[in-house]
């Protein structure tokens, strides 16, 4: 049989490709339902409850909360982008479709991830979109702002590969995004700036990485955080890194796709 | 001096305490169509899994066409089209955009004109813009084989390809086997259907416990295990074997209308025949039979697993 010429970058675009088309199959799952979820917390917390409470001088409570539900959308979606998609993969068994082909650990890793990333920020914009009918946002810092989100978009896609790679089953599965994610955020300052927290409690907030990456996205909005925008900035670099490093090295291993 | 098409030196591999591969050598010559045979648990699928890279392997070494399956892993995969024995299927897409997938993932662009004919060969038509998740078990069996073949490999491992499909299609399936194989494609196989094995296969090897305990042509593999008998129909029953007869080590049945007398060491159908004739049986009629690979392969599996018993 006559072979047609390899190139090499379409194994990683196909895959790609592959992963997009993925998730804009189920889009009322995957994008229309975070996007709704994101509509509702904006009109709890932006219309009716947000009147009532203050938390940042010079800004109404919806300006203060609508960056943590924006950061909140992008990092659920990234990381259940790659968590679902590779684990069903695993678990269906048609990860081999992949395994045989000469994806390298890096094309594979980076298809996944960039699917995960823009799953994630689709619904972090449409989430803006919807906010602006509840308040407008000064975006002091808008690159900043973008970048913290591609930041916290690559990280939780790494999250999601290695939560994918480690679970033995769906339950173990939603324990990462219960058990983890969730807490994480809520206590990440998602609702509430840390400096309002007693002494103790804002001290182990620091402990929170989510905490890094939700005052600097909210510092690079509205100008204004906890930290200092590089300080968020350099933190969250060095934990997307030090996640995707762990991510390549256990996918490079094959760690539980090869046997 | 042409490489082999796939070489595999001292395969080993082991799941714990579980020694599924061990020791493994084959080469198979390019255009060959090679069976690898042996009962389930043999370690033929994880054989197949260290060639494909699923599986990782223990030690040994496996080239294809000349070159090292790990340290040229991206060149290799390219080489190889692999039908796995379990159905794995991605039910998010359809069988067109499916194909199209696959060639991707191997470096290689669409290619519509051997896309459109893998999907008529293999009866696909009908079906191309349904979901995997609605494709019936034979349908999901074809779209592998053409998955295996999309990016046009030149070796093509196929681990039970006819595993719950219909005579009809393992028919066209094996008639399209053997046009890809006259096209240039060495075939590595793996079958429980013995005679398909034996239609199909040049060479053949057995294994059992995670071990080739037989590797030969398939007709010298038949020559020198398998065996030849004479069954002879009577007219009249026979209440004995008649003692002329006894030194051939046949055996009565049927209420003594039937006679299967074995042809071994040196012993002729014409002097059989002679001796019948003498002892004034009446005979219906006569059918040559020769053992086929199925006796060769429980013969060497059972002497093998006798071996092993104390």
């Amino acid at each position: 049989m006559k072979s047609r010429p390899y190139i090499p970058w379409l194994p990683f675009y196909t895959l790609l490709q592959k992963e997009v088309r993925r998730f804009w199959r189920v889009a009322s799952q995957t994008l229309l339902t975070p996007i709704i979820t994101a509509s509702l917390y904006l009109f709890v917390f932006g219309a009716t409850l947000g009147e009532r409470i203050s938390v940042l001088p010079g800004f109404s409570y919806a300006q203060f909360v609508i960056p943590g539900l924006i950061l909140m959308g992008v990092i659920n979606n990234s990381f259940a982008n790659t968590s679902s998609s590779l684990f069903m993969s695993r678990y269906l068994g048609n990860i081999v479709d992949l395994l045989v082909t000469p994806i390298s650990p890096a094309q594979f890793i980076l298809a996944y991830t960039l699917a995960a990333m823009l799953r994630g920020l689709a619904v972090g914009l449409a989430t803006w979109l919807i906010s602006i009918f509840f308040a407008a946002l000064p975006w002091v810092h808008p690159w900043a702002a973008l970048a913290m989100a591609a930041i916290a978009s690559l990280l939780f896609a790494q999250f999601g590969l290695i939560a994918a790679m480690f679970a033995h089953n769906f339950d173990s599965l939603s324990m990462y995004a219960n058990f983890i994610i969730l807490p994480l955020i809520y206590l990440g300052g998602v609702f509430y700036p840390i400096s309002i927290l007693p002494a103790h409690w804002a001290t182990l907030s620091h402990l929170n990485p989510l905490f890094y990456l939700i005052d600097g996205f909210r510092h690079a909005i509205l100008g204004v955080g906890d930290l200092s925008l590089g300080t968020a900035f350099a933190t969250s670099t060095l934990m997307a890194v030090g996640l995707f490093a762990w991510a390549a090295l256990l996918i490079g291993r094959g760690y539980r796709l090869r046997s | 001096m042409t490489a082999a098409a796939l070489d595999i030196q001292a395969l080993h591999k082991a799941f714990g305490n579980f020694t599924a591969v061990r020791g493994v050598s084959l080469a198979i010559a390019p255009g060959e169509i090679f069976g690898l045979l042996g009962p389930n648990g043999a370690g033929k699928s994880t054989t197949i899994n260290m060639v494909a890279g699923v599986t990782r392997i223990d030690s040994g070494r496996i080239s294809v066409f000349g070159h090292d399956n790990r340290a040229e892993y991206r060149l290799t995969r390219r080489l190889i089209g692999v039908m796995h024995q379990e159905i794995v299927i991605d039910n998010f897409f359809t069988i067109d955009q499916a194909l199209r997938f696959h060639s991707g993932y191997y470096g290689v662009p669409d290619d519509p004109d051997w896309r459109r004919e893998l999907i008529d060969r293999l009866g696909l038509g009908p079906h191309l813009h349904k979901t995997m998740i609605k494709l019936s078990g034979g349908l999901k069996r074809r779209f592998m084989v053409a998955k295996a073949l999309i990016h046009r490999p030149p070796l093509l491992i196929l681990d039970e390809p006819t595993a719950g499909v219909d005579v009809e299609l393992r028919h066209s399936l094996w008639d399209f086997v053997r046009e890809i194989n006259n096209a240039g494609t060495t075939i590595l196989l793996t079958t429980h259907y013995l005679e398909e094995a034996e239609q199909m296969c040049g060479r053949i090897a057995i294994m059992n416990h995670g071990e080739v305990i037989a590797l030969d042509r398939t007709e010298a593999l038949l020559a020198r295990l398998g065996s030849r008998e004479i069954r002879v129909q009577l007219e009249q029953p026979l209440a004995a074997m008649p003692p002329v007869l006894a030194r051939f080590g046949g055996r009565l049945s049927e209420g003594g209308l039937r006679l299967d007398i074995p042809l071994q060491d040196g012993k002729r159908a014409g002097e059989l025949l002679a001796d019948l004739c003498r002892c004034g049986v009446a005979v219906a009629d006569i059918e040559t039979r020769r053992a086929g690979l199925e006796e060769v392969f429980l013969k060497l599996t059972g002497l093998d697993n006798a071996r092993e018993e104390p």
